[in-house]
């Protein structure tokens, strides 16, 4: 319970050394400094996500996104990615539901390159014909592959019917019918609508000063406009589960099955989410994945993993169970999950829990923040989700004021163990064959 | 830029220690030369069972309590079994690094192997085996292997064969334990938030008196070369075909393995050594992506270049294309190598790969565990010079080193090409 003596809250990242700059055209910037390595690390978003997708184009943004870097008006494939390999630089751009996000990094001498061509990506691609036709290529052959991924196929079928009817529910990337019928013109036409600077925001870590990186992105994107961007539609709402529902994803000659189960989650802005991570931890992370990974690998021996995940976004989010088991024993495993989710909600987890939680939550700020990648991802999420600069600096303290009922009562709010999605993938148990 | 100190304690531990005040953070590694090399026939996936065997606890620091104890100082742990080592570190709080020398140096000699521990543990080993073997990919890596020696250990997986992780026991497992976990087989390395001095009183009181009992270097006779291409298929589920066409590489510490880096690179593009962060670096204007991905022949391309302590495989890996023949596909990396054999590459060809390496090594020393990790590694093959020298390295290659490489390393006659060819899907 001391762990504010270890900690200098100064050193964390915060208002007196995150630089924040808006420009006149709406993009927001965000900088800090660190010399101590002679890299720059770039990451980003713009609110060009799935959610914008037709059912039948589904895929369409996370196209897109990997279209941009295909081609510009100044430059064709090679010569993009020629400057930037040469320069032993990295850049690129993935849509999610809610966002393109991107990502880069580059030594410090090449920060202006990479920000130009992330520049040109963003503005002028020109998203040439062959080049079109060579992504959709690849792209469906990622999807082929990842109907034989049961670990994929079990959460892809999991998000499905734990979601409804919103985007949540369906894969950013689509499915190979769509993708299929996604053309050239669609990716115009939602590059039009959907990239502009009003919702881009910019966040740069590493040995470069904030005077040189506002300038940097003032000169490159400083005068871009798209008075044709749309609007977020609203979405569906998220029903709850009525009942228990439990599927399989039959995938023929795999020897292990892959389990995802839960339920949803609190979205990011939840006054509950702090606690309902904290409570995550116990359940399914701490030390050797929690107690759960306790009952399921180390007392039971069942899995190679067992572990839990608190997945919160602007919407809502999923609270979920994943393993990887031998077919004849997953019963026995979903079994077991399920009695560690009813003593979960239903009994306040213990002083020494809550602590082992909290001092491994307020311990591990250093390590997750020792990389310039670490400390740029955590400042896109101040910027995201609206946590404010001071977040960092002030978690410790929020951390430390979460009760064992607070934690139930968010377990109780969010998981009834009578109503999960229950989601198996893999090869139905050798027994059954005799 | 590079100051390390080296030591060697009394009962044959070396140790390494570096510095670095970035963040308040330490790294602590403890390597040991044991892992699937060292492994004879029956017992394979024997070292990687120890390693999982030496979290379930001491007397004194019995298993959850371990756990418990790096979590809450909001330390990370781990564990992994290669080919030629098996390391554990710790990266902490700068302040809580005491635990990891006093667990470490505990585990080293008093782990339990109670057998109902490995009894339980037998079925999560063989269910990372099983998790493993959903992936065509390490389904035609083992193939490979196996068909690329004919009795170095090499040609077998870490992780074992199933036959051998039903049939090995509890006092095999000690005993391997035993003979290769001790101090005159170890490397110990640290990097981070601490003062030398201080930092190796420390390491002296608490592992000095561990007693060092020498085990004798392993020689394993070398495996003659390949004598003919081999083919091999692995036949599986799912729709997609993987091509590996795999050439013998030098082993880490040859001056050649140099000279096949930069021929990876210009092949397949720069590949990042660093095991924890810093990330990559596309391969989108090498030679082979190129060659194939760009001209429709395959989805993607890489390549594969591993530091070993004795000569293993250089793969070049492809995601094929359901149109195309993967005969054609291998036929255009030969054609892309000959061109390597036949013609000088350009010397700014070397330059790039040479920044790109650079770039490389200074996204990952963001990260004290990386550096941690670089200060032990190196010893398991060689030693920290391989590292402080790399890029020093690759800068004297030339030309017409990379022709000749080309020439006598990626001959056609003396390689294995593996192809998984899907069965079709069945639902």
């Amino acid at each position: 319970m001391n762990k504010f003596s270890d900690i200098k809250i100064s050193s964390l990242p915060g208002p007196q050394d995150i630089h924040r700059k808006v420009l006149s055209n709406g993009i927001v910037i965000l900088t800090r400094e660190n010399f101590q390595s002679p890299s720059v690390v770039l990451s980003g978003l713009l609110g060009a996500g799935s959610l914008f997708d037709s059912k039948e184009k589904l895929g369409l943004a996370y196209f897109t996104s990997m279209a941009l870097m295909r081609g510009t008006r100044s430059m064709d494939f090679q010569t993009l990615y020629n400057r930037l390999e040469s320069a032993g630089a990295s850049l690129g751009f993935a849509a999610s539901v809610h966002n393109t996000n991107f990502g880069g990094k580059a030594l410090s001498e090449d920060l202006p390159l990479l920000i130009s061509t992330l520049a040109d990506c963003l503005l002028h691609p020109v998203f040439p014909d062959v080049y079109i036709t060579r992504l959709r290529a690849q792209i469906i052959s990622g999807l082929t592959i990842r109907a034989q991924d049961t670990g994929e196929m079990a959460a892809l079928t999991f998000d499905r019917i734990l979601f409804g009817d919103h985007p949540y529910a369906r894969p950013e990337d689509g499915f190979i019918e769509t993708v299929q019928g996604i053309t050239r013109d669609d990716l115009v036409g939602f590059h039009q609508s959907h990239y502009g600077p009003e919702n881009l925001v910019i966040v740069v870590v590493g040995a470069v000063t904030p005077e040189e990186v506002f300038g940097l992105v003032e000169k490159e994107l400083g005068g871009w406009k798209n008075p044709a961007l749309a609007s977020a539609p609203s979405l569906p709402q998220i029903p709850h589960l009525p009942n228990s529902v439990r599927e399989h994803v039959e995938i023929a000659g795999k020897s292990q099955t892959n389990l995802v189960m839960g339920t949803l989650g609190p979205k990011r802005n939840a006054p509950e989410y702090l606690a309902a991570t904290l409570g995550n931890n116990i359940l399914g992370q701490f030390g050797m994945m929690g107690r759960i990974g306790d009952a399921v690998r180390e007392k039971a021996g069942l899995a190679y993993y067992a572990s839990t995940s608190l997945n919160s976004w602007i919407e809502s989010g999923s609270w979920e169970v994943s393993a990887g088991v031998n077919p004849v024993n997953l019963e026995k495993a979903i079994q077991l999950i399920i009695q560690e989710l009813h003593r979960f909600t239903s009994e306040p987890v213990s002083q020494n829990e809550l602590e082992d939680g909290q001092d491994n939550f307020i311990g591990r700020l250093p390590l997750s923040l020792e990389s310039n990648a670490g400390v740029a991802n955590s400042i896109l999420n101040l910027e995201r989700f609206n946590l404010g600069l001071d977040y960092l600096q002030k978690y410790p303290e929020r951390i430390m004021q979460i009760t064992p009922e607070e934690i139930l009562k968010t377990a109780q709010m969010h998981i009834d163990p009578g109503k999960l999605a229950i989601v198996s993938a893999g090869t139905e148990s050798k027994v059954e064959d005799a | 830029m590079d100051q390390i100190t080296e030591v060697m304690l009394e009962n044959g531990m070396k140790v390494h220690l570096k510095e670095i005040h970035t963040a308040p953070i330490i790294s602590h590694w403890v390597w040991y030369r044991v892992g699937s090399r060292y492994e004879t026939p029956g017992k394979t996936g024997i070292s990687h069972w120890v390693e999982h065997m030496q979290f379930k606890g001491t007397p004194l620091f019995p298993a959850g309590i371990l756990d418990r104890a790096i979590s809450r100082d909001g330390g990370v742990w781990n564990a992994f079994t290669y080919m030629d080592w098996t390391t554990f570190f710790e990266t902490m709080p700068a302040s809580k690094i005491d635990l990891a020398l006093r667990l470490e140096s505990d585990r080293m000699v008093n782990s339990r192997y109670d057998p109902e521990e490995v009894t339980s543990e037998r079925t999560v080993v063989i269910s990372e085996r099983e998790g493993s073997e959903n992936e065509p990919l390490f389904r035609l890596e083992e193939a490979v292997e196996s068909a690329a020696f004919e009795s170095h250990p090499y040609r077998n997986e870490v992780i074992g064969s199933l036959e051998d992780l039903h049939a090995i026991q509890r006092d095999d497992l000690y005993a391997h334990y035993r003979k290769y976990y001790n101090p005159s087989n170890a490397v110990l390395a640290i990097a981070g938030d601490f003062d030398t001095p201080t930092m190796l009183n420390r390491i002296r009181e608490v592992y000095s008196k561990i007693p060092g009992s020498p085990v004798p270097p392993l020689a394993i006779p070398r495996e003659a070369p390949l004598k003919a291409e081999k083919r091999i298929e692995v036949h599986g589920p799912g729709e997609t075909t993987y091509l590996d066409v795999a050439y013998r590489a030098p082993a880490a510490s040859d001056p050649a393995f140099f000279i096949l880096s930069v021929l990876d690179s210009l092949l397949t593009g720069p590949s990042s050594l660093n095991m924890f962060g810093g990330g990559g670096i596309s391969n989108k204007t090498s030679r082979l992506y190129r060659a194939l991905v760009e001209k429709e022949l395959a989805i993607s391309v890489s390549g594969g270049l591993q530091a070993t302590f004795d000569p293993y495989l250089y793969a070049i890996s492809v995601t094929g294309r359901p149109d195309v023949d993967p005969d054609l596909v291998v036929s255009r990396i030969d054609e892309e190598i000959e061109r390597l054999q036949n013609t000088l590459v350009p010397q700014e060809e070397i330059d790039r790969a040479v920044k790109q390496a650079r770039a490389l090594f200074a996204y990952g020393s963001e990260n004290i565990t990386n550096q941690g990790f670089w200060l032990g590694y190196t010893e398991m093959f060689d030693t920290y010079t391989w590292f402080s020298e790399y890029v020093t390295r690759l800068q004297a290659v030339t030309p017409e080193m990379v022709r000749h490489a080309a020439q006598t390393m990626l001959n056609r006659s003396a390689r294995v090409v593996g192809i998984y060819l899907p069965e079709g899907s069945e639902s």
